[in-house]
C-alpha cells in the first residue's frame, strides 16, 4: 500500500513539507522540543546528581531539612512562567496554522468562481474569501471526496472520488469533514493536522500544496476492523490537469448514472413497475 | 566505643485469639489486610493477562504487515489490554495497597466499613470475570474507550461490548464503595495526634484518589447505562440520526476519563512520597507543598478532559480553555518532581531496590510529563494525537506513574505483609531490565507516531524505517516482560527462603512499621500518640534517648502517649 511519504526525514519532528499549516506546526513542536530537552535534562541531571552525589557513605549525616519556602516558591513560578511562555508562542502562532492563506497566482478558477462561502467560527476562510471547497466524507472504510459541481440541487450530480483527493496545486483547499457511519479522523500528516468526522458534526481544514505529488495518510481513530485499510492519497495537479480531472470525472459519473438509468428501466421492464426497490 | 544496637519496637500482644486459617478464612474475611492481600493477588494476575495481551499487540506489530493474527483478534487484545491495565489492575491495585496500609499508617484496627469493603472485593472480582468469560464468545473490540457509534449496537452487535459496560458497572461501583471507605477511615480512624498536617503523604494521595473517585465514577456509570439503554432498550442518547451526539459520549467518557490518569497515578505518588525519605534517611521536602501540590492537581483534573478531544469539533475557545489549563496541571506535578529531588538532596542515599524503582519512576514519569506539553498544545495536538507518539506518552506517564511505584511499593512493603525480604539481587535486576525495557519499547514509539502511524492499526507497509523501528519497540517489550518475570519469581522464592524482616527492616517512618510483621488481625494492642509526620522515628529517637540516658532504675516514666514499647 505504500501510504507514507518519506518519513525518515522527519525523526524527531512531525511530518511536514505539503502545506503551510503542517509547516507552521513543524515549526512550533520544534521549539517546544527543545524546551522539553533542556527541561529534561536539567531535571534528569538534578535527580541523578542527588542520587549519586548524597549516596549514602560511611560517616555522611544527612541534612534534615524539611523545606524551604522561597526555593519552592521560586520553582513553582519559574514553572508557571515557562509554560505562560509556551502558551504566548502558541496563539502567536496559532493565526499562520488555523487560517487559511489565499490561493497563489495561477491558482484554481474553480477556487475563485465556485469557492463563494460564508465564514464561521469553526471553518476559517482565506482574506479573500475564496477556496475550492471540497467535502469529505468518511465511512467504514474508504474517504469519499466531493467536489463542487452539483448540477441538480442539493449538490446532487457533483464529480465525486474515492480514496484518492485530486486537487490543484497553488490553490487553498477548504474541506469540510463529515461521516455518514462511525467516527473517523482525517490525517494527511504532510498536510496538517487531523480531525475527526464525527455523525451529525462537521469538522474544517485547509492545505495548500505548491509542488505536485502524491500526500499520503490513513483514518486516524479506530472505525472498526479495516481500520487499518482505510488508506487516503492527496494528488496534487497543476490546475490545468485538475480542471481536465475534474470534468472527464463529471463525464464518467453521468454516463454511468445514464448507463444505470437504461439498466434499471430495462430490469422494470422485465419485473414489473414498482417491483425494483433494488436495482 | 561499644556500639549500642538500638532496639526494635516491638508490640507485645496479649490473649489475642489464633488466626482463622484455610480457604474460607479467605472468602469470609473482612479483615483489611486479607482483602487487600485479595486484591493484590488478583490485581497482579490480571495485570499479567494484560501483559500476555500486550506482548502479542507487539508480536503481531514487530514486522510490517504481519499476519499472526486477525483484525478482529488484533482489536480484541487492544481492547482487553487497555481495559484490563486501567480497571483492572491499576486502580485496584492501589485500593489493594490502600486497603493494607491505609489503616495501618493512620493507626487504625480496621476500615471503617470492614463489610463493605469485603464487597468492593468480591465486585471487582466479578467485574474482572464477567470481562474476561467474553473471550469464550466474542471479547469486545471496540477499544477501551467505546467510542460510539463504533460501540453501538450497529457497529459492536456481539456481547463483548455488553460485557466491557458489565466490567466498568461492577469495577466502578467497587471503587466507588472503596473510595467512601477509604474516606471514612482516613477522615474519622486517625491516631491520637495524627492531625491532618500529620497524615502521611501516601494516606493524602489516597484521600485525594477517593474524592476523584467519588466524582468521577458516577459520570462513566452514567456514560455507559445511556450505552447500554442504547444498544438494547432503544434510547437515541448517542445516536445522531435520532436526535443524539456521538460527541456527548466522548465528553461524557473523558469527563471521567482524565481525572482517572490521576486516580491511577496520585497513589504512586504517595509510595514515591513515602519511600524517598526512608532511603535517604531525610524529612520529605516541603511536605505542604507536596500534599497541596496533591489536591491541586485533583482539581484541576476536572478542567482537562477536553484534552483528549482537541481533534474533535468543539469551538476554539474550548481548546484554548483547555490547553490553558492542561498547562497549568503541569505546575504541581512538576513541584512534586522538584521536591523530591530537594529530598534526596544531602541525604545519605541508600540504593535499596524500592528506592531504584522510585528513581525509575520519576524518570519514566517526567518523559511522559514532557511528551504532554506537546498534547496539550492543541495545533501539535493535531499531528501526533491518536498516533503512537500518544501511545508512547500514556506508557510513560502511567508506568511511571503507576507500574514502577506499585513495583516500589510491592518491594517496600513486602517485609511487612510477610515477615520476609524479597531478594535485593533480583530486585536490582528486575528493576534494571524493566527500566530498559520501557525505554526501549515507548522511547522509539514517539518516532513511529511522528512518522505518521497511527495507533490501533493491525498492520503496516514498511515506509521508511518503520519496520525496524517496530522491531525495536517488540524486542523492548520482551525485557520489560521479562524483568516483570524476575519479581515474580522473587517473590515466589521469599515467601518461603526470604530473610526474616522484623517489624521495621527499613527503619521507616510510619506507623505501619510499629506493629509486626505480618500484624496480628487487630494490627496494634494500643497505638501510640503521634506527634509529627514521622511517628516511627520519633518512637526510634525516643527509645535511644532512654536507652542511653543515665536511668534511675525504676523510676523512668513513659512519657505521655508513648505506648508499651518492647524489645
Amino acid at each position: 500500500m505504500g501510504h507514507l511519504l518519506q518519513p525518515s526525514l522527519a525523526f524527531f519532528t512531525p511530518l511536514s513539507g505539503g502545506s503551510p499549516n503542517a509547516d507552521h506546526i513543524n515549526g512550533l513542536y520544534k521549539i517546544v522540543l527543545v524546551v522539553a530537552l533542556v527541561i529534561f535534562a536539567l531535571v534528569e541531571g538534578g535527580l541523578l546528581y542527588a542520587l549519586v552525589k548524597f549516596r549514602a557513605r560511611k560517616g555522611a549525616v544527612p541534612a534534615q531539612i524539611r523545606g524551604n519556602t522561597r526555593l519552592e516558591t521560586g520553582w513553582t513560578v519559574g514553572a508557571a512562567v515557562i509554560l505562560l511562555a509556551l502558551a504566548v508562542l502558541t496563539f502567536a502562532k496559532l493565526s499562520e496554522i488555523q487560517d487559511p492563506a489565499n490561493s497563489g497566482p495561477g491558482g484554481d478558477s474553480l477556487a475563485s468562481s465556485e469557492g463563494l462561502q460564508f465564514a464561521s467560527a469553526e471553518r476559517k476562510l482565506p482574506p479573500n474569501g475564496k477556496a475550492l471547497d471540497i467535502n469529505v466524507i468518511g465511512r467504514q472504510y474508504i474517504w469519499q471526496f466531493v467536489y463542487p459541481g452539483a448540477s441538480e440541487p442539493d449538490g446532487l450530480g457533483a464529480p465525486y472520488s474515492y480514496e484518492e483527493m485530486v486537487v490543484p496545486t497553488n490553490t487553498t483547499v477548504s474541506l469540510d469533514i463529515a461521516s455518514s457511519d462511525v467516527v473517523h479522523s482525517w490525517w494527511i500528516p504532510q498536510l496538517g493536522g487531523k480531525f475527526q468526522a464525527v455523525p451529525g458534526y462537521h469538522s474544517y481544514t485547509w492545505f495548500k500544496i505548491s509542488k505536485p505529488g502524491l500526500y499520503r495518510g490513513q483514518c486516524a481513530i479506530l472505525c472498526g476492523r479495516g481500520h487499518a485499510r482505510m488508506i487516503a492519497t492527496v494528488k496534487a495537479v497543476p490546475p490545468a490537469q485538475f480542471d481536465a480531472w475534474l470534468a472527464a470525472q463529471k463525464q464518467q459519473i453521468s454516463e454511468a448514472n445514464s448507463e444505470a438509468k437504461v439498466a434499471r428501466a430495462k430490469l422494470g421492464a422485465q419485473t414489473g413497475a414498482g417491483q425494483v426497490e433494488n436495482p | 566505643m561499644a556500639t549500642y544496637v538500638a532496639p526494635v519496637p516491638q508490640l507485645s500482644a496479649h490473649g489475642v485469639e489464633r488466626e482463622a486459617r484455610g480457604w474460607t478464612s479467605w472468602i469470609t474475611t473482612t479483615d483489611h489486610k486479607k482483602i487487600g492481600i485479595m486484591y493484590m493477588v488478583t490485581t497482579f494476575i490480571f495485570f499479567c493477562l494484560g501483559g500476555v495481551e500486550a506482548l502479542m499487540i507487539r508480536l503481531q506489530l514487530g514486522t510490517p504487515n504481519n499476519t499472526l493474527v486477525t483484525p478482529e483478534v488484533y482489536n480484541q487484545l487492544f481492547t482487553m489490554h487497555g481495559t484490563t491495565m486501567v480497571f483492572l489492575f491499576v486502580v485496584p491495585m492501589m485500593a489493594g495497597l490502600a486497603n493494607y496500609f491505609i489503616p495501618l499508617m493512620v493507626g487504625a484496627r480496621d476500615m471503617a466499613y470492614p463489610r463493605l469493603n469485603a464487597l468492593s472485593y468480591w465486585l471487582l472480582l466479578a467485574g474482572g470475570i464477567v470481562f474476561y468469560a467474553s473471550i469464550f464468545w466474542n471479547p469486545p473490540e471496540a477499544g477501551w474507550t467505546s467510542v460510539v457509534p463504533l460501540a453501538g449496537v450497529n457497529f459492536s452487535p456481539s456481547g463483548g461490548e455488553d460485557a466491557w459496560i458489565y466490567l466498568i458497572h461492577l469495577t466502578g461501583l467497587s471503587s466507588l464503595l472503596g473510595a467512601i471507605n477509604f474516606y471514612a477511615t482516613i477522615a474519622n480512624m486517625r491516631a491520637r495526634g495524627m492531625s491532618w498536617g500529620r497524615l502521611p503523604l501516601f494516606a493524602w494521595t489516597i484521600l485525594t484518589y477517593s474524592v476523584l473517585i467519588i466524582f468521577a465514577i458516577p459520570v462513566i456509570a452514567a456514560a455507559v447505562t445511556m450505552l447500554l439503554a442504547d444498544r438494547h432498550f432503544g434510547t437515541h442518547f448517542f445516536d445522531a440520526a435520532n436526535g443524539g451526539s456521538a460527541l456527548l459520549w466522548q465528553h461524557l467518557f473523558w469527563f471521567f476519563g482524565h481525572p482517572e490518569v490521576y486516580i491511577m497515578v496520585l497513589p504512586g505518588f504517595g509510595l514515591i512520597s513515602e519511600i524517598l525519605p526512608v532511603f535517604a534517611r531525610k524529612p520529605i521536602f516541603g511536605y505542604k507543598a507536596i500534599a497541596a501540590s496533591t489536591v491541586a492537581i485533583a482539581f484541576l483534573g476536572f478542567l482537562t478532559w477536553a484534552h483528549h478531544m482537541f481533534t474533535a469539533p468543539i469551538p476554539e475557545a474550548i481548546l484554548v480553555f483547555v490547553m490553558l489549563s492542561s498547562y497549568l496541571i503541569a505546575v504541581p506535578t512538576g513541584v512534586k518532581v522538584l521536591n523530591w529531588i530537594a529530598t534526596l538532596w544531602r541525604g545519605t542515599v541508600e540504593f535499596k531496590t524500592p528506592l531504584l524503582y522510585c528513581a525509575g519512576a520519576i524518570t519514566i514519569f517526567l518523559i511522559g510529563g514532557l511528551s504532554g506539553v506537546f498534547l496539550a498544545t492543541f495545533p501539535i495536538d493535531w499531528q501526533v494525537n491518536e498516533t503512537y507518539f500518544v501511545v508512547a506518552h500514556l506508557h510513560f506517564v502511567l508506568i511511571g506513574g503507576s507500574v514502577f511505584t506499585i513495583f516500589a511499593g510491592i518491594y517496600y512493603w513486602f517485609p511487612k505483609i510477610t515477615g520476609r525480604m524479597l531478594g535485593e539481587g533480583l530486585g536490582r535486576l528486575s528493576c534494571a531490565l524493566m527500566f530498559v525495557g520501557v525505554l526501549t519499547t515507548f522511547l522509539i514509539q514517539h518516532v513511529i507516531g511522528l512518522d505518521g502511524m497511527p495507533r490501533r492499526v493491525y498492520e503496516y507497509d514498511n515506509v521508511g524505517n518503520l519496520g525496524l523501528y517496530n522491531a525495536i519497540s517488540t524486542v523492548g517489550s520482551f525485557i520489560l516482560a521479562a524483568g516483570v518475570m524476575v519479581t515474580i519469581v522473587n517473590v515466589a522464592r521469599s515467601l518461603k527462603v526470604g530473610v526474616l524482616a522484623g517489624p521495621d527492616p527499613w527503619k521507616a517512618n510510619t506507623l505501619e512499621w510499629f506493629t509486626s510483621s505480618p500484624p496480628p488481625a487487630n494490627n496494634f494492642d494500643t497505638v501510640p500518640l503521634v506527634r509529627s509526620a514521622e511517628p516511627m522515628r520519633d518512637i526510634r529517637r525516643e527509645i535511644e534517648r532512654r536507652s542511653t540516658a543515665a536511668q534511675p532504675s525504676g523510676t523512668a516514666t513513659v512519657p505521655s502517649g508513648a505506648t508499651q514499647v518492647g524489645v
